[in-house]
């Protein structure tokens, strides 16, 4: 089937995963991969942009191995990160109880979650590194939940069978990245990192096809510097404001990726996003963003809708044989717990044919009244009590009198740069860690996976592959007259003159939400051919009307805050329509990417493993992206039709 | 709902600020107080005007980015909610609203409503931490916590670090901040070996960072958004007189 | 070669390493001092406001009282020996008071240079706890220098005979002179307050209790201050109103 939009290039391989048995693969490599001697790391400086859980854990840590780090975030303090914000809890194959789990199967949990689209050796080495990170936690006084014991406390989370997910009440995020903050803050006391808040990273240096440096932004005077390097990694986190509403915060944006991006970076599965299916529905036009309620609510909270369409009575007064627990009733294995893609498009199957509730019928049901009647309120309370009282400020409901209501919204994105074993892209000395890489959720990433690939990457597994790559350095001196480094810092300067200086009249939010609104409707939970190929059009069109009505006041200099935002939402335009093409190229449907024309008679998502098998690598090619291809191969798990019935 | 509100302008750091009336028609009382501002500011943009700078980033509360004194009150008048979890349902048609930053030596103001709060990463660059270089380290099983302990632990640990305490302290103390992270630290066992120097080089680095001292009256925990309590003060000055006697 | 020439730095406040600065200067170790002289104060007000209750004994009962406080200890320590005990612990102990509560007052005011322009009423547990110990506190001080003006050195004192305590008690209170006694009870009320604060907080920054322990101290405070108005308080008020001639 042709496809206009894009041009097929050389495959792309993984060159770095070693071969032979899938449990030595880490090791080998480990053993293989250079090292750089201790003296000469003080030689070498290594710039991570980014300070979340993938951020601030590897600065912490290159950091701590004696290299001089160099870390930059746009928050005021690198502790906001927005990794800041994940509740739920972080899994790790620790077996503590006893209940079958093991490294294999957790590796065997995530290849499947991910529904066969990411690679066998990523993951299990995430498995195997899963382990380490909780203890490594720990070590620095992380406060996991406990047993009266003592004993870290564990729990079963987002559709897996066994309870391996540690967690801090619902703020483990929060609690995971002021440990590797505090790790990272030691290292500026002792001077091995140079850590500058508020500022963004808004190019990157390439001199003689090697990463050498960024061009940032000082947020507060707003001038413009160069930070050079023997090394640039990216731990940018996710995409999802490319829809405007989205449980990111405010200031998540691609823009560090996007413009690797169209440096030569390839930008893998960008279509992969993940909806999460536990939200606060959205109350009117005036919402800037979505609020997750953790997903920990499926385990005691039952969802349901009135099985009357435009049914609008109190839902206390409908009665228990008029409501349909439609995920009980399609996926009695997995009840309320099925993975995160499939509750998200039941949610959306049941309020399209009109059974859904609350402001636009958008919406449904999560009901604690049994577990209430079962556990009793105060041990509900101890359990969800900071989340039922979060649903109770945003929306002014109590749900302990009235069920919650849910509907799904852009959480994660899966897709992102393309790194291979070591993490390293396509280009030579950059580094990608955490949601801003590709690697290890495939098409679905399974609940409290993200806090774990975070910390995998920044503690354990960059530190010990980038040292392969930085046992060639020192590279050769630059300084700021180097020409690509004159013409990156140009490229900016000249953004940002013709943002100051377009004489436009409309908001750059209204841009972006309006953007949001095509993404969601035509790049959400469903997709069409039809659909992406209208939605190409249309935010082509938008992205010449923004680039000629767009007004941002203020100044260069000084805190600019319409100036922040023009400059994200520029990138979002050119992303969005990558992520629209690589929908409309992959005709088939895994994860969270579904596609309307496939699927199975039950209206399963109904994978293509035949065509589709593969990463999709995109290279930066204006109007024509390339599309790189990376075979994916299965020998310990073998591709099955996902089923949780 | 209609409003009125007065909120704090300035252009820089050097410059002279002072509250500016604004009057918004058509709030809607489900959205949020900085949904609000959005509305605002989309507005002053249209008008040509400049936008309020106000930080502010996750929305969900957890962040500790947002920072806004409303009607002389930290995050507002809702207890144990942030700015950004304030609903404008909390507020009646007709209201009048001031609107500042947070105020303190410690905290200059960069622009309107926007601070610098490095001087808590100061605080905690001088001891708030456990000295634990990734590595192997012992099973997380190996040394168990009385839950109890790793309960208040938790407790003093959900500190957002926002400043709440700091803007609502009349001696612009950073006490609470700083005694919530010695109270986590102190609390667990793998913090012990660190606890007396912790206290003693956190407490320098707050005084010369320019907070001023408690006088325990205990506006910072009704604040504080994460209900902190002045339990962690208490703790704090019990870990420094020990660690300052064993230093004397 | 090495990138090292051509990078940034990092900002210099990030790396700057605290002043050193010794604990015991520290606002805590101020606070700290001020709360174990401001003890040693509590004490000696409680035995002072128990000595004084020797009026309504009557005049020899309390002279004696008061001549017993300088011959404590004879022969075996000199005349006085108590006495000056007490006044070197005081003055020593209201020097710290009174010294670091300047220091830590205008640490204060730098570390809030800018008020709100909206004044919200306090919600603290003790609150305006700065106002009743800084302002309460110059009431205190110019009390207690009035007070050792009329009845220690008796400067203002119609009764010059240091020997008859008694006399000079009733004298200053007498109807006549309702201002002093106005001006004494205002003083009370002034520590009352300095007190109710000052002895919970006293123990917070020196014990540092928990929760529990911190509402049980709270309610200490106020009881120990309101025997200790009420214990000072009835001598004027008996003198003014005629119980005690």
């Amino acid at each position: 089937m042709s496809i206009d939009f894009y041009r097929d290039g050389a495959p792309v391989a993984d060159a770095k995963a070693p071969a032979g048995p899938i449990e030595n693969r880490w090791e080998k490599r480990r053993f293989s991969g250079r090292l750089v001697n201790p003296a000469n790391r003080r030689k070498l400086r290594v710039i991570v942009v980014g300070t979340g859980l993938a951020g601030a854990s590897a600065a912490a840590t290159l950091g701590e191995l004696g290299y001089r780090v160099a870390n930059y975030c746009f928050q005021d303090s690198a502790r906001r990160a927005h990794s800041i914000a994940a509740q739920g809890g972080i899994n790790a194959a620790k077996n503590y109880r006893n209940d079958g789990d093991s490294v294999h199967r957790l590796f065997y949990d995530t290849v499947k979650g991910g529904d066969f689209r990411s690679r066998e050796s990523n993951v299990h080495r995430l498995a195997e590194v899963s382990t380490e990170i909780i203890d490594q936690c720990v070590a620095q006084g992380v406060p996991f939940a406990r047993e009266y014991g003592g004993l870290l406390d564990n729990r079963s989370f987002g559709g897996a069978q066994v309870s391996r997910t540690f967690y801090a009440r619902g703020q483990t995020g929060q609690q995971l990245l002021l440990g590797a903050y505090q790790a990272l803050q030691r290292q500026v006391a002792a001077g091995t990192v140079d850590l500058h808040t508020r500022h963004e990273m808004l190019e990157l240096v390439i001199v003689e096809g090697k990463a050498r440096g960024i061009i940032v932004r000082d947020l507060v005077t707003g001038e413009i510097t160069t930070e050079l390097a023997d090394a640039v990694v990216l731990a940018t986190g996710g995409y999802g404001n490319v829809y405007f509403l989205s449980t990111n915060a405010m200031g998540c944006n691609v823009t560090a990726g996007w413009r690797a991006h169209r440096k030569g970076a390839y930008f893998a599965n960008p279509c992969y996003t993940q909806i999460h299916p536990t939200c606060i529905p959205q109350s009117g036009d005036h919402q800037s963003k979505l609020t997750l309620m953790s997903e920990s609510l499926r385990n005691d909270g039952r969802v349901w809708v009135p099985k009357r369409k435009g049914d609008d009575r109190h839902p206390a007064d409908i009665p228990e044989d008029e409501r349909d627990y439609y995920l009980e009733r399609r996926y009695p294995a997995f009840g309320n717990l099925v993975p995160r893609d499939i509750a998200s498009r039941a949610a959306k199957v049941v309020c399209d044919e009109g059974h859904g509730v609350g402001p636009g019928g958008l919406g449904v049901y999560l009901d604690f009244a049994d577990a209430i009647a079962r556990l009793g309120k105060p041990a509900v309370e101890a359990k969800y009590g900071n989340l039922f009282d979060m649903y109770e400020r945003i929306t002014g409901e109590n749900p302990y009198e009235r069920p919650m209501r849910i509907y799904p919204a852009v959480h994660y994105t899966m897709g992102g740069l393309w790194v291979d074993y070591d993490l390293s892209s396509n280009i030579p000395g950059l580094f990608v860690t955490g949601e801003a890489n590709f690697s290890d959720h495939g098409a679905n990433r399974l609940g409290a996976s993200a806090l774990m690939q975070g910390l995998s990457d920044g503690y354990f597994v960059l530190p010990n592959t980038i040292s392969d790559y930085l046992a060639d350095g020192p590279f050769d001196a630059l300084d700021e007259t180097h020409e690509a480094v004159v013409a990156a810092r140009r490229e900016v300067e000249e953004r940002i003159a013709f943002f100051l200086g377009n004489e436009g009249d409309r908001t750059v939010d209204s841009f972006h939400r309006e953007l949001g609104k095509i993404m969601w409707e035509y790049c959400g939970m469903e997709r069409t051919d039809e659909g992406l190929r209208k939605a190409i059009g249309l935010i082509r069109d938008l992205k010449a009307e923004f680039y000629k009505r767009v007004k941002v006041t203020g100044k260069a200099e000084g805190l600019n805050q319409e100036l922040e935002k023009a400059g994200r939402v520029a990138d979002f335009f050119e992303l969005g329509e990558l992520m629209c093409i690589d929908a409309l190229h992959r005709t088939e449907s895994c994860g969270g990417h579904f596609r309307a024309e496939s699927q199975t008679d039950d209206g399963e998502a109904k994978r293509d493993d035949d065509e589709f098998s593969y990463v999709a690598a995109w290279e930066w090619g204006g109007d024509e992206p390339v599309l790189h291809k990376e075979a994916l191969v299965f020998e310990y798990v073998k591709p099955t039709q996902r089923s949780y019935k | 709902m209609k409003l009125k509100l007065r909120i704090w302008r300035q252009s820089d750091a050097d410059a002279k600020g002072r509250m500016v009336a604004y009057e918004l028609d058509d709030v809607s009382e489900d959205a949020s107080f900085l949904e609000m501002l959005d509305v605002l500011n989309e507005r002053l943009i249209a008008e040509g005007g400049d936008p309020v700078a106000f930080d502010h980033d996750c929305r969900e509360g957890i962040c500790g980015s947002c920072s806004l004194v409303i009607d002389g009150q930290p995050h507002g008048p809702q207890g144990a909610t942030t700015t950004c979890q304030l609903h404008m349902r909390k507020f009646k048609d007709g209201d009048s609203i001031d609107v500042e930053p947070w105020r303190a030596g410690a905290f200059p103001v960069i622009k309107d409503l926007v601070v610098d709060r490095s001087a808590f990463d100061r605080i905690i660059q001088a001891g708030g931490y456990i000295s634990a270089p990734t590595g192997t380290a012992p099973d997380a099983h190996a040394a168990p916590i009385p839950k109890e302990d790793a309960d208040a632990a938790f407790s003093a640990a959900a500190c957002i670090g926002c400043g709440a305490c700091v803007a609502a302290c009349p001696n612009g103390s950073g006490m609470l901040f700083m005694a919530a992270k010695v109270a986590h630290l102190g609390l667990v066992p793998q913090g012990q070996p660190e606890r007396r120097t912790r206290v003693l080089g956190m407490v320098a680095a707050h005084d010369e960072a320019g907070f001023g001292g408690c006088t325990n009256t205990g506006e910072c925990a009704a604040a504080c958004p994460k209900e902190i309590g002045l339990d962690v003060i208490g703790r704090l000055n019990r870990d420094f007189r020990k660690a300052a006697v064993r230093a004397a | 070669m090495s990138t090292e020439l051509q990078s940034r730095t990092a900002a210099p406040s990030a790396k700057r390493p605290p002043k050193p600065v010794g604990p015991w200067r520290s606002n805590i170790g101020l606070k700290i001092a001020m709360a174990v002289s401001g003890v040693l104060m509590v004490l000696f007000i409680i035995a002072h406001m128990a000595g004084n209750l020797h009026v309504f004994e009557g005049r020899e009962e309390m002279n004696a009282y008061a001549a017993g406080l300088r011959s404590f200890g004879e022969p075996l320590l000199p005349h006085e020996s108590l006495l000056w005990v007490l006044r070197i612990g005081l003055v020593a102990s209201i020097a710290v008071h009174l010294w670091t509560g300047i220091v830590l007052s205008v640490r204060s005011h730098h570390a809030r240079p800018v008020k709100y322009a909206h004044r919200q009423q306090a919600k603290g547990e003790s609150p305006n706890a700065y106002l009743t110990m800084r302002l309460g506190g110059i009431v205190i001080i110019l009390f207690v220098v009035w007070h050792l003006l009329d009845l220690t050195w008796r400067t203002v004192n119609p009764v010059k005979d240091v020997h008859d305590a008694y006399g000079a008690v009733v004298a200053t209170f007498d109807p006549s002179r309702w201002p002093v006694t106005v001006f004494y009870l205002l003083a009370l009320v002034a520590l009352g307050f300095h007190l109710r604060h000052g002895v919970w907080s006293a123990v917070q920054t020196i014990a540092g209790p928990g929760t529990k322990w911190r509402k049980r101290t709270q309610a200490t405070a106020l009881a120990v201050a309101v025997v200790i108005v009420v214990g000072f308080a009835i001598v004027p008020l008996s003198v003014t109103f005629g119980l005690v001639e």
